[in-house]
């Protein structure tokens, strides 16, 4: 039943194909309120908090307070151009690709190690498997909470036994130059675990006579793995990408509780940026300019993770 | 040697001889356990008593007169309970306005045919993408136009439609057989009885699935709350932590943090522990929190 389908019926005047239309419409419409209303709940609060919220972040853009109480004014494109021009706003750029390529990169390698390796099932390899996606579970606040003790200078977990090791020693999270590297170390820990019942679920895809033959043939390991597993896996490799990146663009508590973008903003991504701007200079303007920009970014991920997620979902 | 032959029996005999398989192994094991450190050290420093000394402090190897006194500090200084309730509040409420909201929705897009589908379609799979988190600027503003700054709903209310739930629901709707809601047709069932007494009985499973996932992202949100709530008797577990690892890290009391941190991320531990392969599978159904 679609709306191009042509009419059936001789129409004679001008005025009468309009109305047939409208009211081949309103008969469609008619039928169609049941799902509208059934929807309606969900579409509201949608709209207030999804497409809404896009609506007033981008209006929200184009305005300005002088200060808190201050009337709102309108500047067009000043804080676009502010937030571009802000060296920390360009700081917690570079700072997030830096931490999303240091994060994806491992926590996906480990996770496919992790899955090749527990993917049999027996009493061993689920307590394995347990073990690897506690950190799953617990919040980023108290995983931060733990890996405060962890990097603490002398005293620390680190220190205490790598100490025995090495003469000198960094300080963890107060060096500019490592404090984001111990901050990836915190998000490998926690996402690695999770990623791997992705693979594991892959995993499941690959046919055991397909890998048997091939060991039949001569193929070690390493060949199966390139030649069989390795194909198999890509939709999952696509998926799990996705989700790591918006991971890293999205998650910043670790942030908030250890570091507070700090030392010298090396560990200020966007999102605590944004965080900032809103909250603690109470520039809306430019924080709404900064999500925009992020939004965008992101709106090139978004065209494949609709791919991927249609492909999962099967369309509608 | 035996253990190792024992955990390979179940591989095809062809493979059995090769070391790779079994290297890859043994780094897993390995890095499960360095996996499991942080808890370790969570456990043995809540029990380990103070006058072991600061520098005792990271010793994993629990101290020989273990003692709660870092477990009472922490009730005491944080409020656990009210912070666990506060919780609790979120995440059921939550839960509850979700279910209504996927079930209606997701039975509209699994059962019916209506104008703009695949229009509307889109507009939610857009949802999974554009992840709440990044619009807490214009949330917050508009949670606080509608009079909500400060409160519990506030917190809840960006979460109330889920466009994840929808889907979910949606598959285990398009799973069930006409044939059953046809029967109830006849017998003049109204579009809601039957959603109520055929669709919503026989799509348990993911429900459950759904409520694991909901329950487990929500309970562990920190950024949301910490910008809607202003009082102290209003804050969710998170929130609570932080301000009381920020305390007592001043203090350098790392007993009392780790007993604290143990008490937030106990419930959910001990409820993974229990219903593992649930968890499991509703996270590998899920894909995204």
């Amino acid at each position: 039943m679609s709306l191009a389908e042509p009419a059936a019926l001789p129409v004679a005047a001008s005025a009468a194909p309009r109305l047939h239309v409208l009211k081949r419409f309103s008969s469609r419409f008619k039928a169609s309120l049941p799902a509208y209303l059934l929807l309606l709940p969900s579409l509201i609060f949608l709209a207030l908090f999804t497409y809404g919220a896009m609506g007033r972040v981008l209006v929200d853009a184009l305005y300005q307070r002088a200060t808190p109480k201050a009337p709102l004014r309108f500047v067009g494109l000043d804080n676009l151009s502010a937030v571009l021009a802000d060296p920390y706003f360009t700081g917690a750029v570079i700072n997030n690709l830096l931490y999303a390529v240091g994060t994806a990169i491992p926590s996906i390698g480990l996770a496919l190690l992790f899955a090749l390796a527990l993917s049999r099932t027996n009493a061993v390899s689920s307590a394995l498997r347990a073990a690897l996606f506690l950190p799953v579970l617990i919040p980023m606040v108290a995983a931060s909470a733990l890996f405060l003790f962890i990097f603490l200078p002398n005293v620390g977990l680190l220190d205490y036994y790598i100490g025995r090791l090495l003469p000198v020693l960094p300080n963890w999270l107060g060096d500019p130059d490592i404090a984001l590297s111990a901050i990836m170390v915190i998000t490998i820990w926690k996402n690695a675990g999770y990623y791997m019942l992705f693979f594991l679920a892959g995993l499941q895809a690959v046919p055991e006579d397909v890998m048997e033959a091939a060991h039949l043939d001569g193929a070690g390991p390493f060949m199966r793995f390139r030649h069989i597993i390795l194909p198999e896996l890509k939709p999952t490799f696509l998926f799990v990408i996705v989700i790591a990146t918006l991971n890293a663009v999205t998650q910043v508590d670790h942030v908030f509780v250890m570091t507070k973008g700090g030392p010298s903003n090396s560990t200020n991504l966007v999102l605590f940026y944004i965080y900032q701007q809103a909250v603690e200079h109470y520039d809306i303007g430019k924080a709404s300019a900064a999500t925009l920009l992020t939004l965008a970014a992101l709106m090139g991920l978004t065209a494949l993770s609709f791919r991927t997620m249609a492909n999962r979902e099967g369309g509608p | 040697m035996k253990l190792i032959d024992k955990l390979y029996k179940d591989t095809p005999l062809a493979t059995r001889r090769e070391i790779t398989p079994k290297l890859g192994f043994a780094l897993t094991v390995l890095l499960a356990i360095v996996w499991l450190v942080p808890f370790l050290w969570m456990g043995v420093a809540t029990l380990r008593p103070a006058s072991d000394g600061i520098n005792a402090m990271a010793e994993l190897l629990p101290s020989l007169k273990p003692t709660l006194d870092n477990v009472r500090d922490a009730w005491e200084i944080g409020d656990f309970p009210r912070y666990a309730l506060n919780t609790t509040i979120i995440c059921t409420g939550i839960l509850l306005v979700q279910f209504v909201t996927i079930t209606l929705a997701g039975f509209a897009f699994a059962r019916l045919d209506f104008a703009g589908k695949s229009l509307i379609f889109y507009l939610f799979l857009m949802q999974l993408m554009l992840v709440p988190v990044l619009l807490i600027v214009p949330n917050l503003s508009l949670v606080a136009q509608l009079g909500l700054y400060d409160t519990l709903t506030g917190v809840m209310m960006p979460f109330f439609a889920s466009a994840f739930g929808t889907f979910l629901m949606r598959q285990a709707f398009e799973a069930i057989p006409t044939e059953l809601e046809d029967a109830a047709l006849i017998d003049g069932a109204s579009l809601l009885q039957r959603i109520r007494h055929i669709y919503v009985p026989l799509s348990m499973p993911s429900f459950s699935a759904f409520a694991i996932i909901s329950v487990t992202s929500h309970w562990n949100d920190f950024l949301w709350p910490l910008m809607v709530i202003n009082s102290p008797d209003k804050r969710p577990l998170t929130v609570g932590l932080s301000v009381f690892t920020a305390t007592a890290e001043g203090t350098q009391a790392w007993g009392t943090i780790a007993a604290g941190t143990l008490m937030v991320i106990a419930p959910l531990l001990i409820t993974f522990l229990i219903f593992q392969k649930r968890f499991i599978s509703s996270f590998v159904t899920s894909g995204i929190k």
